[in-house]
């Protein structure tokens, strides 16, 4: 299969549609989190996701028949034109859950990002580039607060294991590999996710061992983000996120 | 021919003037000294100011392209066109020596060591920007701009931002 500017775009809106999910979801704990650190932490992870997110939709934009914008692409698109994985979507729970689901997509991001750093296809190789040493400084806090709530408390290990319990399903999805992954691993555009899957598991071992953590045995893996079938959860975060822009089109300040 | 050469400034003319543009978030230093500004270059009768986000989400990044055309058309600039470039990925090994030594004036410890090495934890100890000491603990690892980190000093007890090897 040669690879066409529509495979690349969809591509992109992955890409771009998991950071830009999940940088909104994290952006609602602005103002809540448990202490002023990790407050700041996570609305300047938010702002890495979101600035990537502007990065890969312009890119998907500029791949579009319909010339659309990448503001166009994420304020005026329905759930099902979405192309991010389940993971993302989930709801942000306590801090543990939230932390979890960030540590849980780190763990697949960095490694991604450094494979696409090498990618045939220049725009793409430029954006992971730049992406790749944001997502490397997110991927060590959350291994770092993984390990020490795991390996915390009675109540923080019961809340970081409850977490894992309820989002380990979520992470397969991010190392399946379907026919468009597979294509664009073969022309080189994007690496093999087998590789990504076997630095996940490998990371994710070692970190969930000395957190104290165990992954759920026998768990279905939940998926279909990719192709467009999504969860309930993100019509409600389109909802909030879209809302300004869809009564007010075009709206700016 | 002469005329319109002596009405064109000089690359190095730019660069002078560059080094005049405050960054927004740190006004103690300048965009060159921060290392965004890749290249200055005369296309034409254009002139071209090729520039690199720091983070991909930093907002101050808008704000640095209004501030370099603003500066440049006050310098009479009529043709000016501002280009971004992702690729090499801005790195905080181009912060000027200079850039170092007024991060440390203004109370900002400066990034430690190349950031190459993989690592994004400091190489070495994270000298206090107030009292010197190297006895120093990292509190976040974010502060209050993306590039920062906030660390405290154990020696003089204040709290202090480190401007983070990236």
């Amino acid at each position: 299969m040669t690879i066409s500017d529509e495979n690349v775009r969809e591509f992109c809106l992955r890409m771009g549609d998991n950071a830009l999910i999940l940088g909104q979801q994290v952006s609602a704990w602005c103002g809540h989190a448990p202490a002023l650190e990790e407050d700041i932490a996570l609305a300047n992870t938010a702002l890495d996701l979101i600035g990537q997110t502007k990065m890969w939709l312009d890119l998907a934009a500029e791949l579009d028949g319909e010339a659309k914008d990448a503001d166009a692409l994420a304020f005026l698109r329905d759930a099902r034109a979405f192309r991010n994985c389940l993971l993302v979507e989930q709801p942000n729970g306590d801090f543990g859950q939230t932390l979890m689901r960030q540590f849980l997509f780190d763990a697949w991001h960095q490694p991604m990002l450094a494979g696409l750093a090498g990618s045939t296809h220049q725009r793409i190789a430029e954006i992971a580039e730049k992406s790749e040493k944001e997502a490397r400084y997110h991927l060590e806090r959350s291994t770092d607060l993984v390990i020490r709530l795991g390996d915390g408390s009675e109540e923080s290990r019961a809340r970081m294991q409850s977490a894992l319990d309820a989002l380990w399903p979520f992470a397969g999805e991010l190392l399946e590999a379907d026919d468009l992954d597979g294509a664009l691993a073969e022309a080189g555009v994007a690496p093999d996710l087998g590789s990504i899957a076997e630095t996940y598991g490998q990371y994710t071992n070692r970190v969930f061992d000395e957190a104290t953590l165990t992954k759920p045995e026998g768990a279905p893996s939940r998926k279909g983000g990719k192709t467009g079938m999504h969860s309930e959860g993100l019509g409600y975060i389109l909802a909030d996120m879209q809302w300004m822009q869809r009564a007010y089109p075009g709206a700016e300040w | 021919m002469m005329a319109q050469t002596l009405e064109r400034p000089s690359a190095d003319d730019v660069w002078s003037w560059l080094a005049d543009v405050p960054d927004p978030e740190i006004p103690v230093i300048s965009v060159v000294d921060l290392g965004i500004v890749r290249n200055v270059a005369w296309r034409g009768e254009t002139l071209v100011v090729t520039i690199t986000p720091t983070y991909s989400g930093c907002p101050a990044t808008a704000v640095i392209s209004f501030e370099i055309e603003e500066a440049l058309r006050r310098r009479g600039i009529k043709d000016l066109k501002l280009e971004t470039v992702l690729s090499p990925a801005w790195t905080t090994d181009w912060i000027t020596d200079e850039g170092r030594e007024k991060l440390r004036d203004y109370g900002i410890a400066p990034p430690q060591g190349a950031s190459c090495a993989g690592a994004m934890k400091p190489a070495g100890p994270v000298a206090c920007p107030r009292c010197g000491s190297t006895e120093t603990e990292e509190i976040s690892r974010f502060g209050s701009t993306p590039c920062k980190a906030s660390w405290r000093c154990k020696t003089c007890r204040e709290p202090f931002d480190y401007f983070k090897s990236f």
